[in-house]
């Protein structure tokens, strides 16, 4: 079991960036999401001012 | 997001857990272990699939951008920035578990022969590609220089593949093409390849979809200031 901790490294680097990605896509999602939200809103406002 | 994106994000999502979960079981249980450079070998079987979904990324990036410059659809260029931004992922992953595999196999981390060079040479070009298109004043100027460098820096790939056949490189030649594997070893590396292109797919999409909401967000509020 010589050299083990190099290879556990290697794999923990690879699932912590691949994760670490996904994790910024999600965040991503959510910012656009509350953009969406909001330009909704400020659509929706004209509407019901009229 | 639509009922068939849904159906076809399950699927890739299923088929990636499957094969991950194969991978992971052929890697640290089912392959012997080589008898050379003992267990640190398998790094070999991420540190390969992670370097081709890399070239098969940078090769989409290079079609969507010709695409893009032809017909200027801002989801081809969406398809191109994705593919990058993942390219670079996998680049850096590929420069980190190389020299991981280097120091106890060769005693250092890092020597500056062909094939270690213009790789690193291959992550700067993309991660120049996205800081091009992050600093862009306007979105389809950093659209249209992105494009450029897509297809200019891609020359790139083939000779970072090449290197290890046109130099002498201290990094190992192309044993899967020269017949250098075990029937396990190339089953297990044939496992980690599918994982990682369809973690790839999975990725890409994803990120390709956010581009274009981001793009229609962008549009949409210049036309609502614009009132």
């Amino acid at each position: 079991m010589e050299n083990l901790g190099y290879l556990l490294a290697a794999y923990a680097v690879i699932w912590a960036v691949v994760f670490g990605y996904i994790l910024a896509m999600q965040r991503k999602q959510r910012r656009l999401q509350r953009q969406i939200d909001r330009l909704q809103k400020s659509a929706d406002t004209p509407e019901t001012n009229s | 997001m639509n009922g068939r994106h849904n159906l076809r994000d399950s699927i890739l999502l299923g088929l990636g857990v499957v094969l991950m979960m194969a991978a992971l079981f052929m890697v640290f249980v089912y392959v012997p272990t080589e008898k050379h450079t003992g267990i640190v070998q398998r790094i070999f079987y991420f540190h390969v699939p992670v370097a081709w979904v890399s070239f098969l990324a940078f090769f989409v990036t290079f079609i969507a951008s010709i695409i893009y410059l032809w017909k200027r659809e801002i989801k081809w260029d969406a398809v191109a920035c994705a593919s990058a931004e993942v390219g670079v992922i996998f680049t850096t992953l590929v420069l980190i578990t190389g020299p991981i595999w280097a120091k106890p196999t060769w005693g250092i981390w890092w020597t500056w022969d062909a094939r270690l060079t213009t790789s690193l040479v291959l992550w700067l070009i993309y991660l120049a590609y996205l800081l091009v298109r992050r600093l862009a004043s306007e979105p389809s100027q950093g659209a249209r220089y992105g494009a450029v460098i897509g297809i200019v820096g891609f020359i790139d790939v083939p000779i970072v593949f090449l290197t290890v056949n046109l130099w002498r490189t201290q990094h190992p030649t192309a044993i899967v093409f020269e017949g250098g594997l075990t029937t396990p070893m190339l089953l297990t590396l044939l496992v980690c390849i599918a994982a990682f292109t369809v973690l790839y797919v999975l990725l890409v999409v994803q990120s390709a979809r956010l581009k274009s909401m981001e793009a229609d967000i962008k549009y949409i509020r210049s036309i609502v200031q614009g009132e």
